[in-house]
C-alpha cells in the first residue's frame, strides 16, 4: 500500500474514529447467502458506479461504506434517491466491491470511518442520482419526442405536461442509450422529500428475521472453520508446540504455525476450538512478562511531570499560572479499552492459484485487500472483498495491518481449502488494537474575579499512527495528532495556554476507538474546565458560556442541552446534574446528565444529548447514533477497563469486562439543531461528552470529583 | 444421533452430543439468524426457545434438546409478523443488528408470560443480553408497543 493522497487538513480528519455433523432432512442456505449481493434482478441500466436501475423498477444503491450499525445503507440511499426522484419502496441497496472508483473521496481510498460516510458522500450520491435521472429524463424526451426541459419526475417515473408517464423501469433500456450528462444541477434543498426526513432504515426486516449476512454467518461449499492459538502476551514468540492430542481430535483437519500463532483447522468451529485447548505451546514472552498497566501510569505520572513537545502555546502560561488568584491541578487517567464489537471478529478465505475471494465485515477494503495480496502473492486487482454486515466496527474493523484479514490468508494458504476464521470472544478481547491507555495532567488558575487565566494540559500516552502506514503522513510531527484532538482545539476563551505531548514506548498495540483521541480529551477537558468554574464559585453552564464568545455552534447545543435538561431546576434529594460540550469530527455535541450514587455505586437516570451536525440526512438514524454514543460512553465511564499484570491481560469476557444493560440504562433524550452548515459526523460525535457529564453529575450529587476512569467513588478526590 | 424439533421441523443429527446447541444450529442445520457472542452465557444473543423457555444455547449442549422443540428467530415468523418484528421495524430498533436475533427471543418470551409487562418487567427479562450498540431504549419502546398491538387483538 503506497500512501494515500491525502491532505493534511483530511489527514487530521482521518484520525478516524475501523460442521462435521451429518445432516439429514435439512437443506444448507448456502446458496442464499452467496445471492444476497446479487439481487441483480433485469437490470439494464447502471449510469454509473452508485445505481443500478431494472426493468423491474427496482432502483438499487451501491454503498462504498460498510454498514455496521450507523445506517449508511438508509443514509446514502437516501442522497442518491432524493435526486432520482426515485420511489423510495423500490430503493434497495448493495455493499460495493473494492474497486478504486469506490475510493472515499477525501481519503482516497476504500475506508468507513472518522465519521465521515455522509459528509464525503453528501454531493457524491447526490450527483449520481441527478445524472441517472437526467438520463431517464433525456430517454423519454426522445420516446415522446418532447423538449427534456417541459419534462418532471417524480416517485420514479417521468412525466409530461399532460401527466403522460413512463416508470424508470420502463425507461431503463432507452436511457442506458443516452450519453451521461457531463455536469448536473442540484436540488433546492427547500425541495427535499427524502433527506432530512426520518426515514426507516432499510435493513431492519433482515435484522429482525435472522437473515442478515455477518462474516461470521458466511458460508461456502467446502468451506473448513479454523481458530487460531495467539500468543498470551502481547510480542510472544512461539518456541515449539505439540499437537499430537490435538491432531486426533474429531474433525481436525490440519494445525499449523502461521505468523499469529498456531492455526487448528477443522469440519467445525466447535471442533477447532476443542482441539485448540488441547494443544501445548511454549511461548517466549521475555518480551513483556513484566509489563503492567499500574507501573505503566506510574511512568505516565512521572513524564507528565515534564515538559512535553509544543502543541499549541498562547501568552505565558506559566507566568499566568504562578500569578494565577486560585490553581489547581489534576491528573486524569484512562484506560485501554477494546471495541468489544458485539460479532467477535473473523473472516472467510477463498484462495485459488489466481485468486482469492475474501469474505468480512470490514471498513477497510482498500489496505486489506493490499495486505492481502501480499501474502497471496497475487495483484491487488485478483483480490476481491465481499463486504458483509458488520456485528459492530468502532474502529477494530480498520485495522492498519488488516490483522484479522492477513492471518485468515495465511490459513487458507496453509490448507488449501476455503476457510473461516473465527475469534472467540476471548480472542477478540485479548487480541490488542485497543483504545490507547492515557494520562492528562491539567493545571488551570483564575484571577481574583473568577475568569480563567491559565491552562496547562501535558498527555501521555501510545501514538496510534507510530509505526503504521500513516506514520509518514505525520510529516515529521512530533507528536501524534489522533493523541491531542480535542485539546489542540481547545475553545475556551483562556488567554494563556499550552497544550504538550509526550510519546510513550509501549509495545501494546493501539488503535483508533469510537471517538479515538476525543474519547479521552473530552473527559479531561470537560471535566477540568468544569474543576475551574467550582473554583471561580460559578455555576459550570455559566462559566463554560462565558468562555465561548466566538463559539456560537458550541454555545448552541450546550444552550439546547442545558434548556431541555431543565438546568438549575430543582433535583430530588441526592441527585446532580453535569453538563459538557464538545466539537469532534465536524459536530458540536452537548449533554448533561443526571446521577445519582448509592453505597459507592453511580446510577445514570437520565441524559439529554444536543448535536449539531451541519446539515443533516436523517433524523432518526442521528437519534440513534446519540443514544447509542450515550450508552458506549457510559459503558466506558462506569465499568469498563483493561488492565495488565505481569503481561497478562487481566480481562477475557463480558464478565470481566461489564458492558451497560438494560436495567442500567437511563432515559436518554436527543434533540437536533437546524443546520444549513456543512454535514458533520455523527458515529463517534455522541460519545466524548458522556462521561465527563457523568462525572460532573457526581460531583454535583456527591461533592467529590472523577478523575480516573473508569469511575469508582473509593478514588474520588 | 440427537433427534430434536427446530422451529416444528424435524432434524437428526449426527454430532457430538456435547456440542452447544448454538453451533449445531449454526453450523450443522445452517441456522446462523443464532449468534455467538460470548460463549459463556453472558450476553445473550444465542437465546433460543427450548420447549418454550429462553434458553443460552451456546452452553446448552445439543443433548439437552433431544426429543424437544427449539424455535430460533427464524421461526419467529415466516413473514416479519410477529408483533415484535413489526414492533422493532416501527421503532426502527437495530443499529448493526447481530445482538437483536437474542434481544426477540428474549422479548417474545417475556411477552407470553407477561403480555402487557412494566419497565421493571422488562428491565428483568433483557438484562441478560447485551447490546453494543446501545438500543435499548429503542428495544424498551418496541416491547411496549408490541405488547400494545397484541392487546388490540392486532396479533395473534
Ligand atoms: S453467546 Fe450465549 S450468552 Fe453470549
Ligand atoms: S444492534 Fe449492535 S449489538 Fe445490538
Amino acid at each position: 500500500m503506497s500512501g494515500p493522497q491525502m491532505e493534511r487538513r483530511e489527514f487530521l480528519k482521518f484520525s478516524l474514529a475501523a460442521g462435521g455433523g451429518l445432516l439429514i432432512g435439512f437443506s444448507l442456505p448456502e446458496a442464499d447467502m452467496l445471492a444476497t449481493a446479487q439481487a441483480q434482478s433485469a437490470t439494464v441500466f447502471m449510469p454509473n458506479a452508485f445505481v443500478r436501475i431494472g426493468t423491474d423498477d427496482r432502483v438499487t444503491v451501491i454503498v462504498n461504506h460498510s454498514e455496521m450499525g450507523q445506517g449508511v445503507y438508509t443514509a446514502l440511499p437516501m442522497l442518491l434517491a432524493e435526486e432520482l426522484d426515485a420511489d423510495w419502496n423500490k430503493v434497495g441497496f448493495e455493499s460495493a466491491p473494492v474497486d478504486p472508483k469506490y475510493n472515499h473521496p477525501v481519503f482516497g481510498m476504500q475506508i468507513t470511518g472518522g465519521s465521515s460516510s455522509v459528509w464525503s458522500a453528501f454531493e457524491q450520491f447526490r450527483k449520481a442520482g441527478a445524472a441517472a435521472r437526467a438520463m431517464l429524463i433525456a430517454a423519454a424526451a426522445q420516446q415522446w419526442n418532447a423538449n427534456p426541459a417541459t419534462l418532471r419526475t417524480d416517485s420514479g417515473a417521468v412525466f409530461d405536461g399532460t401527466n403522460r408517464k413512463l416508470t424508470y423501469g420502463q425507461l431503463a433500456e432507452a436511457a442506458a442509450k443516452m450519453t451521461p450528462p457531463t455536469e448536473v444541477a442540484l436540488k433546492d434543498p427547500k425541495t427535499f422529500k427524502l433527506i432530512g426526513k426520518p426515514v426507516k432504515r432499510l435493513d431492519t426486516s433482515e435484522k429482525v428475521n435472522g437473515k442478515a449476512v455477518f462474516g461470521i454467518d458466511v458460508k461456502m461449499p467446502g468451506m473448513l472453520a479454523a481458530v487460531v492459538a495467539r500468543p498470551p502476551i502481547f510480542g510472544a514468540t512461539m518456541k515449539s508446540f505439540d499437537d499430537s492430542r490435538a491432531r486426533s481430535m474429531p474433525g481436525v483437519r490440519k494445525i499449523v504455525a502461521v505468523p499469529s500463532g498456531v492455526a487448528v483447522i477443522a469440519d467445525s468451529f466447535w471442533q477447532a476450538k476443542m482441539a485448540r485447548e488441547s494443544l501445548h505451546i511454549d511461548w517466549d514472552d521475555s518480551a513483556m512478562h513484566t509489563f503492567s498497566t499500574s507501573q505503566m501510569m506510574q511512568q505516565f505520572r512521572e513524564q507528565a511531570k515534564s515538559p512535553g513537545t509544543r502543541v499549541r502555546r498562547e501568552g505565558d502560561p506559566d507566568t499566568a499560572f504562578s500569578q494565577a488568584a486560585k490553581k489547581i491541578e489534576a491528573v486524569y487517567e484512562f484506560p485501554y479499552l477494546p471495541h468489544a464489537m458485539m460479532e467477535p471478529l473473523n473472516c472467510a478465505v477463498d484462495l485459488r492459484a489466481d485468486s482469492c475471494e475474501i469474505w468480512t465485515g470490514t471498513q477497510f477494503q482498500t489496505v486489506d485487500r493490499a495486505n492481502a495480496a501480499k501474502i497471496a502473492g497475487l495483484p491487488p486487482e485478483k483480490v476481491q472483498i465481499h463486504t458483509t454486515y458488520l456485528g459492530g466496527g468502532f474502529g477494530r474493523r480498520a485495522n492498519p495491518q488488516s490483522d484479522f484479514v492477513v492471518e485468515a490468508v495465511h490459513v487458507a494458504k496453509a490448507v488449501g481449502a476455503p476457510v473461516k476464521v473465527v475469534w472467540t470472544r476471548e480472542d477478540d478481547m485479548q487480541g490488542g488494537w485497543y483504545r490507547p491507555a492515557f494520562l492528562h495532567a491539567i493545571a488551570g488558575g483564575i484571577d481574583s474575579s473568577g475568569n480563567a487565566v491559565s491552562w496547562r494540559s501535558r498527555l501521555v500516552g501510545q501514538s496510534i499512527f507510530a509505526g503504521t502506514m500513516f506514520e509518514s503522513l505525520m510529516k515529521g510531527k512530533e507528536y501524534d495528532p489522533a493523541s491531542v484532538e480535542g485539546v489542540d482545539d481547545l475553545p475556551y476563551a483562556i488567554p494563556n495556554l499550552a497544550v504538550e505531548s509526550h510519546k510513550a514506548d509501549v509495545k501494546v498495540p493501539v488503535q483508533w476507538w469510537r471517538s479515538v483521541g476525543h474519547s479521552h480529551t473530552g473527559f479531561a477537558t470537560e471535566c477540568f474546565i468544569d474543576e475551574l468554574a467550582t473554583l471561580a464559585q460559578k455555576d459550570p453552564y455559566q462559566f463554560r458560556r462565558a468562555l465561548l464568545p466566538k463559539h456560537p455552534r458550541h454555545l448552541a447545543v450546550l444552550d439546547l442541552a442545558a434548556q431541555k435538561a431543565g438546568w438549575g431546576k430543582p433535583l430530588s434529594k441526592g441527585r446532580g446534574r453535569g453538563i459538557a460540550v464538545h466539537f469532534a469530527f465536524e459536530s458540536y455535541n452537548a449533554q448533561v446528565a443526571e446521577v445519582s450514587v448509592e453505597d459507592g455505586k453511580i446510577r445514570v437516570h437520565r441524559i439529554v444529548s444536543a448535536v449539531d451536525c451541519g446539515h443533516y440526512v436523517n433524523p432518526g438514524i442521528i437519534a440513534a447514533q446519540l443514544e447509542g454514543g450515550a450508552i458506549f460512553g457510559a459503558s466506558a465511564a462506569l465499568f469498563q477497563e483493561l488492565t495488565f499484570e505481569n503481561g497478562r491481560l487481566q480481562q477475557t469476557n463480558f464478565h470481566t469486562f461489564p458492558m451497560m444493560r438494560m436495567n442500567e440504562c437511563p432515559e436518554i433524550e436527543t434533540h437536533i439543531v437546524e443546520s444549513n452548515e456543512k454535514s458533520g459526523g455523527i458515529g463517534e460525535p455522541g460519545v466524548p461528552c458522556t462521561a465527563p457529564a457523568i462525572a460532573n453529575a457526581t460531583f454535583a450529587a456527591t461533592g467529590k470529583r472523577i478523575r480516573k476512569l473508569p469511575i469508582r467513588m473509593t478514588e474520588a478526590v | 444421533m440427537v433427534s430434536f424439533s427446530v422451529n416444528k421441523r424435524r432434524v437428526n443429527l449426527d454430532v457430538d452430543p456435547s456440542t452447544p446447541l448454538l453451533w449445531a444450529l449454526r453450523e450443522n442445520l445452517g441456522l446462523t439468524g443464532t449468534k455467538y457472542g460470548c460463549g459463556i452465557a453472558q450476553c445473550g444473543a444465542c437465546t433460543v426457545h427450548l420447549n418454550g423457555e429462553a434458553i443460552r444455547s451456546c452452553v446448552a449442549p445439543v443433548s439437552r434438546a433431544a426429543g424437544k422443540e427449539v424455535t430460533t428467530i427464524e421461526g419467529l415468523s415466516s413473514d416479519l409478523s410477529h408483533p415484535l418484528q413489526r414492533a422493532w421495524i416501527a421503532e426502527d430498533v437495530p443499529q448493526c443488528g447481530y445482538c437483536q436475533s437474542g434481544q426477540l427471543m428474549s422479548a417474545a418470551l417475556l411477552l407470553r408470560e407477561k403480555p402487557q409487562p412494566t419497565d421493571e418487567d422488562i428491565d428483568e427479562a433483557m438484562t441478560g443480553n447485551i447490546c453494543r450498540c446501545g438500543t435499548y431504549p429503542r428495544i424498551r419502546k418496541a416491547i411496549h408497543r408490541a405488547a400494545g398491538m397484541m392487546a388490540k387483538g392486532e396479533a395473534r
